[in-house]
């Protein structure tokens, strides 16, 4: 697989039709998930995340941009190509109790999967359920059964395995952990990082849960109202954020080593504008505790967008008046780095077996 | 007490999926639907063989006879015994019908179902179609095919599984969006399959059980048709005959001998009726079997530990119990509960999905499900003991004692009510408060919560808001009373984490200023630890620890809350050191295995945790376990654990 191979959007805008009219729910969003690496993408309901997952696995057709797999781009609405496709994006949703046809056992679900592009005879077809089975760490007995006889965290399992049947090059990961419980979601979360480290799939780790996004991302996304406000490897942007929607959405994260907070005043201001009609400029620049709003003379906020100005950096802030990178965030006390400070970013090959 | 008493136990309760449905045919409509469709299948076989020579052999002597006792229902124009022809013509009439309805079916789901695996404008394509063709009465359909096909028992059949075709589409069309909308669909569809084998792997298995029940519904009204085709001229045309046909004959001497008209029309109303009521059971035996069948017997009533009311406490449980019946057996998810909650104190209920937590909470609140039945030791709240007072003091003193904030804000209004309605209800109709001054008090609450708008958010309606302004709603009408305990079920699950934050500043705010206790429960430790001042750790239906909110992170002695702690992905943990993940799966919830709920899962157990169930007992001020050997404060947490896993 060539460098840079994985999955790329370039300016990708979603349009849904709303009771009044379009409502624009993805706005001009570019994005690289490289091969072999895990792009968290954070943002809270309605930022437009899933609306996201759903166009780049076909489900919901972008109106405009790019998005290139392997360095191919996708598209068409004929069957081949939803085909073509299929076989190298895959998603796994964020529901376990839906995901799965009641009425198929594991093993005709996972079945379908592995059989959609190639064709196998029984006994190939037997491995490879058992194969797939192992690697998401269920027992072969689970195979008879149907989702209703499993866990919620067995059918996520379940959801997987029939996800990396086909041998995916990228992986979309839809808010999987966020219906299981937290020992579970340990598992799932763990099993996650190993298989890619295993089979090398491009992975987008779409979570509100900014902590399960920690541990598995090696570089994370912050959408807002359908747009992507930040981006940067995950030790840069949890220690030192840069847009002030960033800031306030990790200090709004409890943890439970770092001590309680102090009751404090609202976060942010107001409501999340209405997606159908949202602010000029800056997205943000109405809730944003250094907006203008907050500080007089900021009217470039209002008037000017930000997004075009961050392009091309590796630390990219869609903001006027970015924090700088050695600003304390505003908490310090729920973030700090890890206790041996710099580390090198995980790679595939550093991996204890 | 016994909260809901169970009903008398039926003897044949105990009975799985397999006696339920059986007892749908044993019941006396079963019989009845049993027996109409077996003499209907015996006629339909037998009659053409036994009687088939005789209503087709002509008596010229006896032409246009009445009832006679050779000739029961007379004879026809040709002298044909009538009642011969009656019951040999059920085998054509039955299989007209059958095939019109099949056809019809065919098409019409093939039709409906097309709509949930076809493109966008296909989709609107089909569904204008099946609009259209609806728009025709369906007789009329059926007349005028017929007229086109020609007179005749096949233009008949094709007329009529036209004329029933948009019907059926209409009911797959709608049951098949259901299917269409689902994740696993949409899963199918990222697989690339192709349509036929979306439509009949996913979609039409999932839509059968409806489908097939209307079909035989449709089938009785089909054969009620055909006969009109035929009584009219456009069905079945002599030498052949069905019911239609007979009845048509016998109209035209009806004033002089009533029952050759009659008979048929008979056997057209007996036939349909039959397969009316085959649908009606069929349809019961589905509903049965999602029924549920309710508890035998009640759970075991636990011994009263008669002990003085504490002044400080607003609520005190003590072994609380509750078993709900399930399709086959009966779970017990709670499993001798005691906690108590002073005034003021907000105390955190935390414990995977299945440890019990809703169901206490919804037992303390008396919301428990029909059929649930909760037992208890002591349950006193507000000081009152519950079984001294009668049910409806209780209610009452619920009602204006406890409020609950429910995890989705979206349900916990009603929609079709204002927004000042749902608010000032339980102050008007529990305190007497006058309108304009429940409004004044529900302004007041508003404020505190932080929303803006006033009067104007009164007069909206719970849908103009947005989820975490309706759970600040929610938390402004639940301090209405001023209650002296909220119980709050998992309230921000639902909520983005911002507004999280908000939903919890304000619930410590109003803990603070009323001295309201509240009981926490979230699945969410970080989230507990960081607002409650004591944290409950339920497994498997019991509290297996109690200990202040600070000493979570570090100072738990139950393995289990060690285990639950160390899993935990943090803001402020090391990343690459593995989560740790607890094997094995909570205990099922039906079974009575005696001992420590957790010790198959748990790394530290001794022979004694199999065989005897651990007490919560103090270790520390303000410290219980419920643990043979709770582990030592001393390790720091995640290092042994991790030790462990290392050996």
């Amino acid at each position: 697989m060539r460098e840079g191979a994985g999955l790329a959007l370039y300016d990708v805008t979603v349009r849904h039709h709303g009771p009044f009219g379009p409502i624009t729910a993805v706005d001009g969003v570019s994005l690289e998930v490289p091969q072999g690496t895990t792009v968290g993408l954070v943002g809270e309901s309605g930022s437009g995340k899933s609306t996201l997952a759903r166009a780049v696995v076909g489900l919901d057709s972008p109106c405009a941009g790019r998005i290139t797999v392997g360095g191919r781009e996708c598209r068409g609405h004929r069957a081949a190509d939803r085909r073509r496709l299929g076989q190298q994006v895959q998603l796994v949703f964020q529901d376990p109790d839906t995901a799965l046809d009641p009425r198929m056992t594991v093993r005709q679900s996972i079945a379908e999967s592995a059989g959609a592009f190639v064709r196998l005879d029984r006994r190939s077809r037997e491995q490879r359920i058992s194969g797939l089975l192992e690697l998401v760490g269920l027992d072969a007995g689970c195979a008879d059964r149907v989702p209703r006889q499993l866990s919620g965290g067995q059918r996520q399992r379940v959801a997987v395995a029939r996800a990396l049947a086909v041998d995916p090059a990228v992986l979309i990961a839809d808010e999987v952990t966020s219906a299981l419980d937290v020992s579970v979601r340990a598992a799932l979360l763990t099993m996650l990082r190993d298989l890619q480290r295993r089979m090398g799939f491009a992975m987008l780790f779409i979570s509100h849960d900014l902590a399960a996004v920690r541990h598995v991302s090696d570089a994370v996304a912050v959408m807002y109202l359908g747009r992507i406000v930040e981006t940067a490897s995950t030790e840069n942007l949890l220690r030192s954020p840069r847009h002030p929607y960033t800031r306030t959405l990790l200090s709004a994260v409890p943890s439970l080593h770092a001590g309680r907070r102090p009751v404090g005043e609202p976060l942010l201001p107001g409501e999340v504008p209405d997606p159908a009609s949202p602010p000029t400029g800056c997205r943000f620049h109405p809730r944003c505790p250094v907006g203008p709003s907050r500080r007089p003379g900021r009217d470039v906020c209002a008037a000017r967008d930000p997004q075009q100005d961050a392009a091309g950096q590796p630390h990219r802030a869609a903001c006027h008046f970015p924090y700088h990178v050695g600003d304390c965030p505003p908490q310090a006390g729920s973030v700090h780095p890890d206790a041996n400070g710099d580390r090198a970013p995980r790679t595939p090959g550093d991996l204890p077996s | 007490m016994v909260l809901f008493p169970p009903s008398p136990s039926t003897p044949g309760a105990a009975a799985g999926r397999s006696r339920a449905s059986r007892s749908v045919w044993a019941s006396p409509i079963g019989v009845i639907t049993l027996t109409m469709l077996g003499s209907l299948a015996v006629l339909a076989v037998a009659g053409a063989v036994l009687w088939g020579q005789a209503a087709d052999r002509p008596d010229p002597s006896a032409v246009l006879r009445g009832p006679t006792a050779s000739h029961l229902l007379g004879t026809d124009h040709l002298g044909r015994d009538l009642l011969a022809r009656l019951l040999s013509a059920t085998w054509l009439s039955l299989l007209l019908a059958v095939a019109a309805t099949l056809l019809g079916a065919v098409a019409g789901i093939t039709l409906g179902a097309l709509t949930a695996v076809v493109g966008g404008r296909a989709r609107r394509l089909l569904g204008a179609l099946i609009n259209l063709l609806l728009a025709f009465p369906a007789l009329l359909v059926a007349m005028f095919f017929a007229a086109l096909f020609g007179a005749g028992a096949g233009g008949a059949v094709f007329a009529l599984a036209v004329a029933s075709a948009p019907g059926f589409a209409r009911i797959t069309q709608t049951l098949a969006a259901g299917v269409a909308g689902t994740d696993f669909m949409a899963a199918a569809r990222v697989l690339g399959l192709r349509r036929h084998r979306l439509l009949l792997h996913h979609v039409l298995p999932h839509i059968a059980e409806p489908l097939m029940l209307n079909t035989t519904v449709a089938a009785g009204s089909a054969l009620v048709a055909l006969s009109g085709l035929s009584f009219l001229g456009l069905g079945v045309q002599p030498p052949s005959y069905d019911w239609g046909l007979l009845l048509s004959q016998g109209l035209d001497r009806i004033y002089t001998e009533p029952l050759p008209a009659v008979a048929p029309g008979v056997a057209i109303v007996y036939a349909s009726v039959a397969f009316q009521l085959l649908g009606e059971v069929l349809a019961g035996a589905a509903a049965r079997r999602a029924r549920t069948r309710q508890l035998e017997e009640p759970a075991v009533h636990p011994a009263r530990a008669d002990r003085p009311a504490s002044v400080d406490h607003v609520l005190e449980v003590e072994d609380l119990r509750v078993a709900l019946p399930s399709p086959d057996r009966v779970v017990r998810p709670v499993r001798g509960v005691t906690l108590a909650l002073r005034r003021g104190e907000m105390v955190g209920l935390v414990g995977e999905s299945g440890s019990g937590k809703s169901l206490t909470a919804l037992a303390i609140a008396d919301l428990l499900p029909d059929g649930a039945c909760a037992t208890w030791g002591t349950h006193r709240f507000l000081g009152a003991d519950a079984e001294s007072s009668t049910r409806k003091e209780r209610r009452r003193q619920l009602a204006t004692g406890m409020a609950v904030i429910f995890q989705n804000p979206a349900s916990a209004f009603n929609p079709s009510l204002r927004i000042g309605t749902q608010m000032t209800e339980a102050v008007r109709a529990h305190h007497g408060t006058p309108r304009a001054q429940a409004v004044e008090q529900a302004l007041a609450q508003l404020q505190r919560v932080a929303l803006p708008g006033g009067r104007r958010l009164l007069r909206s309606r719970p849908f103009q808001l947005s989820g975490g302004q309706r759970q600040r709603v929610a938390i402004a009408a639940a301090s209405m009373m001023r209650p002296g305990l909220i119980i709050a079920d998992e309230p921000t699950t639902a909520l983005d984490v911002t507004v999280q934050r908000q939903i919890m500043d304000l619930l410590r705010r109003i803990r603070h200023d009323d001295a309201t206790a509240i009981l926490f429960i979230s699945h969410d430790i970080a989230l507990v630890a960081d607002a409650c001042d004591r944290v409950l750790v339920m497994y498997g239906g019991t509290i297996v620890e109690n200990l202040p909110a600070h000493e979570l992170a570090t100072g738990a002695r139950h393995p289990y809350t060690r285990m639950l702690v160390a899993s935990v992905p943090d803001m402020a943990a090391d990343r690459d050191r593995p989560l740790h993940t607890i094997e094995g799966g909570p205990p099922d919830p039906c079974g009575a295995v005696p001992g420590c709920p957790f010790h198959d899962r748990c790394p530290h157990r001794l022979d004694r945790c199999a065989v005897e169930s651990p007490v919560l007992s103090p270790l520390d001020p303000g410290h219980e376990v419920a643990c043979w050997r709770p582990l030592p404060p001393a390790l720091l947490c995640g290092q042994r654990e991790t030790e462990e896993v290392e050996k």
